[in-house]
Order: C-alpha cells, then structure tokens, then sequence
C-alpha cells in the first residue's frame, strides 16, 4: 500500500514518469481489445515463427567458431571478414539483399541461367517465402557475433581436456559431442537469450525488406505494434501490445535458463 | 609413398580444404557487399547483364557523384556524425557516472535499483520508444536532432558493462586515497576513470556502431528528412530514388565506409569487446 501511495506522488510530481504512462494509458479496455485483435496474434505468430532463427544460427556460428578456433595463418583476417554484416547497418544489410533477391537480381539471374529455375522467384513479394527470405538475412548478419562469442568460448576450454580425449582414441566428433559441446554450454545459454529476445523483437530488416506485407505474410508483433503508435498515434494501445510481447520475451527467456541453465561453467 | 610423406599429404590436403571452406564462408559474408560496390561502379547499361560483370566494365563514379549532388547526403553524413559524437560523448559520461555507485559505494537499496535499471532490458523496443516519443513532445524536441541521441545519453548496456568493469578495481587503490583525504569526485575523476579505460573503450565502440546505424527512432522522431542520419537517409532514399538502384548502392556504400574503416583500425577491440562483455 505504502508503494503504491508513493508511485502516486512520484506520477504526480513528475509526470513524465513511467507510472504516469502506464497509468494513463494502458486501461483495460485496450487489453480486451489486444485479446481480440486477429492481426496482433498474427503478428506475435510471425516473431515467435522467427524463433527458427535462434537454433539455426547457434549450430552455424559454433561451426565456424569451430574451423577457425586453431593455429591458422590469416585467421583474424577470415575473423573480421565474418564480422563485417555485424557492424554494417540493418538498413545497408537490407537494400543489399533485397537487391541480389529481386526477381531480377544477381541471384534468379543465376539460378535461371543455370536452369535451376524456370522463372525467377520474387523471394520478398511471394507470401510463402517471404518470411523466411527475411529470417535468413537476420540469421546472416548475426553469424559473425555468435561466432565471436563462441570464440571466447571455445578459448576458455582447457585444451588439455580435449587432447587427452584423443590421446584415448577417441574420434573427432566424439570430442565435440562429449567435450567441447557441454562445455560450451554457458555460451550457448548466452548466445540463446540474446538470439531469442533479438528474433522476438524483430523490426528492422522487416521494416525495410517487405514492410509487413505481401498480404501481411511478414507482420512481426514489433512492426505491428509501431504502425499502432507511430502511424495510427494509438500511444496507449500499442504500449498494452508492448506488455503482452514483453511477457512473451520473459517467457522464452526463462524456458531458454531452464533448458540450457546449470551445468559446469569454465568461465567462472 | 612412405607412411611419412602419406601423412604430410593428408595434412596438406586437410589444409587446404580448410582455406577452401574459409574462403568460401568468407564469399558468402562480404559477397553481397561486393557486389554492391560493383553495382555502385557500373554505368547503367551493364547492371543487369549476364554473365554478371564481377569487376565492371566500364568502371565509373556517376553514380557517386549523382548521390552527392542530387541529394542532401553530405546533410545526412553530417547529421551522423553530429548524433553519434554527442550520443557516444553522453553516453561515456552518464554511464561511467551512474555505474560508479553501484559498483564502489554501499548505500541501501542497491541491489533494487541495479535489478529495476537491468529488468528493463527485457521490455521491447517499441514500447521504450512510445514513451521516449512522449518525453521528447513534452520537452518539445520533436523534430531536432537533439532527440534523436537524448534518449540514449544513458544507456542500461553503459551502465552494466562500466559496473562490471568498475567491480574489478581493487579496493586498496581507493582507501588509499580516501586516508589521503580526496573527495569521491576527485577518487572518481583521477583513479577510477583511468582504470576503466579497457570497458569504456568497447563501450565507445558499441556505442558508435550502435549510433551511426540508427535508424527507427530518427524515423520516428524526425519529420525533416533533412535531419535524418545516414541510416534513415537510405531509408528514405530507397522509397524516392527505387528506379535507380546504381545511386542506392552508391549512398549505401558511402554509409559502410566510415564503420569500415573505424573496425578495420580497432577490429581486435571489436573482437574483444564483444568477447570480454560476454564473460563480465
């Protein structure tokens, strides 16, 4: 009761204040409304569909951190050439691939002078692929920053422990299997959170690549949730989305902490 | 052959297999970057040719040149750079100020705080970016530049990785002082600043990609396009300019560069930043 009395004063002190939003704005008529609204779960259905992301990019980037994580000449050269996605703007990242992914870009020209293909495939325009057109340019850009974590990862296993797997026969994949993998478990937790929470709360490369559409095949709950505020001024409305993705974002959060959670930790 | 050289063969072989893959992923990573140079660099006849002219054939600027004269881009190269300096400049500030307390000085209700600034990591964007919207109509900022960095002048990532940084100060250094009688500004400004050196370094560089990529809260925030950074620029660029692609390439281009060449001179700082954040 104290608290409660005490956020009162605080919102009406200082009115710009967090509690001074939430309790003007979000009532719970606009909850009820959140419940009912078709193309909001639509949209929350794409970003948590996004979530094939999160194990995707783990397995590619622990690959890579793998190959490159020995003696190797020119290995920070190959290093800082998988980060280059990662430091370029999603904006930069998106017109590049929108433009090798038109129906008359590098790509179809390929694939149908290879007569792989019949007729060019418009990947962002079609409703079946777009999505995942738009997926596998996050998961591309991300690469190089799950590669680097792993990296560290990779670097705090005492190689001792995997030399004295060999030294006992066994094979390479048993060494990964059974040491390098569990080991790299607290990467793995960590890469998890920040991939799931990233995928969750998708925007960006949406909003440039296809805007939400073809026919809403792309709507992400992040996009759906800015045309409400920013195109449509519903402040109040889209904060109550904001909440219903939050719990979403905490939910996935704490199933990645039960899954991955515990374990040895090298790190600490 | 002998056992000897068989096994020299087969490490040869493995090796190179192994550059074939690296170089491969390599194509795979900075490929549609080259091509996008390579767009950037043809005349307009060629774009679409095929075989595709890998390095084209006549190689020209007009496409550069057109960019900058027939848009506000050196106005938006400009406005990047002014956004970025005063967002990482107060950003570096306010956070290696507010981490100081939590890491170094006791005071009740620690912890609830340090929880209650972390938790909000977890809310989603867009909805941080509803009530910054509010913050910046009630101080009526809408519309200015300053808008665009004010709202991340103090960052929760700022404040975690300086806290963590701060923890691995030993004690010894500070009631050094503190028997010697310096106040906590002067403990603050000449002993531990100096010794955050490595956190605030990956902050600054965090910081500056984060800023010079920025695009959605300018979008937001900005109704002159001529105020928008470089990021929102292209943005807008593509919906005016979408028959001429070889200009698109060129501005984004452009936009790379600077980024480029700041992670080319500090890539190991990069690397260890993002290495170094994952384990504090």
């Amino acid at each position: 009761m104290f608290l409660v009395r005490v956020l009162f004063n605080l919102n009406k002190q200082w009115e710009k204040s967090f509690f001074f939003i939430y309790q003007h704005y979000i009532i719970p008529g606009n909850f009820q409304e959140a419940l009912n609204d078709g193309k909001f779960w639509l949209s929350m259905k794409h970003s948590i569909t996004y979530l094939i992301v999160v194990p995707l990019i783990q397995i590619f980037s622990i690959l890579i951190a793998i190959t490159l994580n020995r003696k190797l000449k020119g290995l920070s050269f190959f290093r800082s050439a998988y980060y280059i996605p990662v430091i370029t703007s999603m904006v930069a990242v998106s017109i590049t691939w929108k433009w090798l992914l038109n129906s008359d870009g590098l790509l179809n020209n390929i694939l149908v002078n290879f007569g792989i293909l019949d007729t060019p495939i418009s990947f962002l325009d079609n409703p079946d692929f777009a999505l995942y057109t738009v997926m596998f340019v996050t998961l591309w850009k991300g690469l190089g920053y799950y590669m680097v974590i792993y990296l560290a990862g990779l670097q705090s296993i005492p190689a001792e422990l995997e030399e004295a797997a060999k030294i006992d026969g066994a094979k390479t994949w048993q060494v990964w299997r059974y040491i390098t993998i569990p080991l790299l478990k607290p990467s793995i937790l960590l890469s998890s959170v920040l991939s799931a929470m990233a995928a969750l709360r998708v925007f960006d490369e949406v909003y440039v690549m296809t805007g939400g559409g073809p026919m809403n095949s792309t709507i992400v709950a992040n996009l759906y949730i800015y045309e409400t505020a920013f195109t449509k001024y519903r402040f109040g409305y889209a904060a109550a989305l904001g909440f219903f993705l939050a719990i979403v974002v905490g939910i996935f959060t704490f199933i990645n902490f039960k899954f991955l959670g515990g374990g040895p930790n090298y790190n600490e | 052959m002998n056992k000897l050289n068989m096994y020299k063969f087969k490490r040869k072989s493995k090796r190179i297999l192994l550059y074939f893959i690296l170089i491969a992923i390599a194509l795979f990573m900075v490929g549609p970057f080259l091509w996008l140079l390579s767009t950037s660099l043809k005349t307009p006849g060629n774009i679409y040719d095929f075989p595709p002219q890998i390095i084209p054939d006549p190689i020209t600027f007009d496409s550069y040149i057109g960019v900058i004269n027939q848009m506000d881009f050196m106005q938006y190269f400009y406005n990047s750079v002014f956004i970025t300096f005063f967002g990482v400049v107060l950003n570096s500030l306010f956070s290696s100020m507010a981490a100081y307390p939590l890491a170094r000085i006791d005071f009740p209700g620690k912890k609830v705080i340090f929880v209650a600034i972390i938790s909000t990591m977890l809310l989603p964007n867009t909805a941080g970016l509803i009530v910054n919207f509010l913050t910046m109509q009630k101080l009526n900022l809408v519309n200015t530049r300053i808008a665009v960095f004010l709202p991340s002048a103090v960052t929760v990532f700022g404040i975690f990785l300086l806290r963590q940084t701060y923890l691995t100060i030993p004690n010894e250094l500070e009631e050094a002082a503190r028997i010697d009688g310096a106040s906590e500004f002067y403990i603050w400004w000449r002993i531990m600043l100096p010794l955050i050196k490595p956190g605030l370094l990956t902050l600054i560089i965090f910081d500056f990609v984060a800023h010079w990529n920025t695009f959605l809260w300018p979008l937001i925030v900005l109704q002159d396009s001529s105020k928008y950074p470089l990021a929102a620029g292209l943005e807008y660029l593509q919906g005016t300019f979408s028959y001429n692609f070889r200009f698109i390439a060129a501005g984004t281009v452009i936009s790379m560069l600077p980024m480029i060449i700041v992670f080319i001179i500090f890539q190991k700082h990069f690397i260890k930043g993002v290495a170094g954040a994952v384990k504090g």
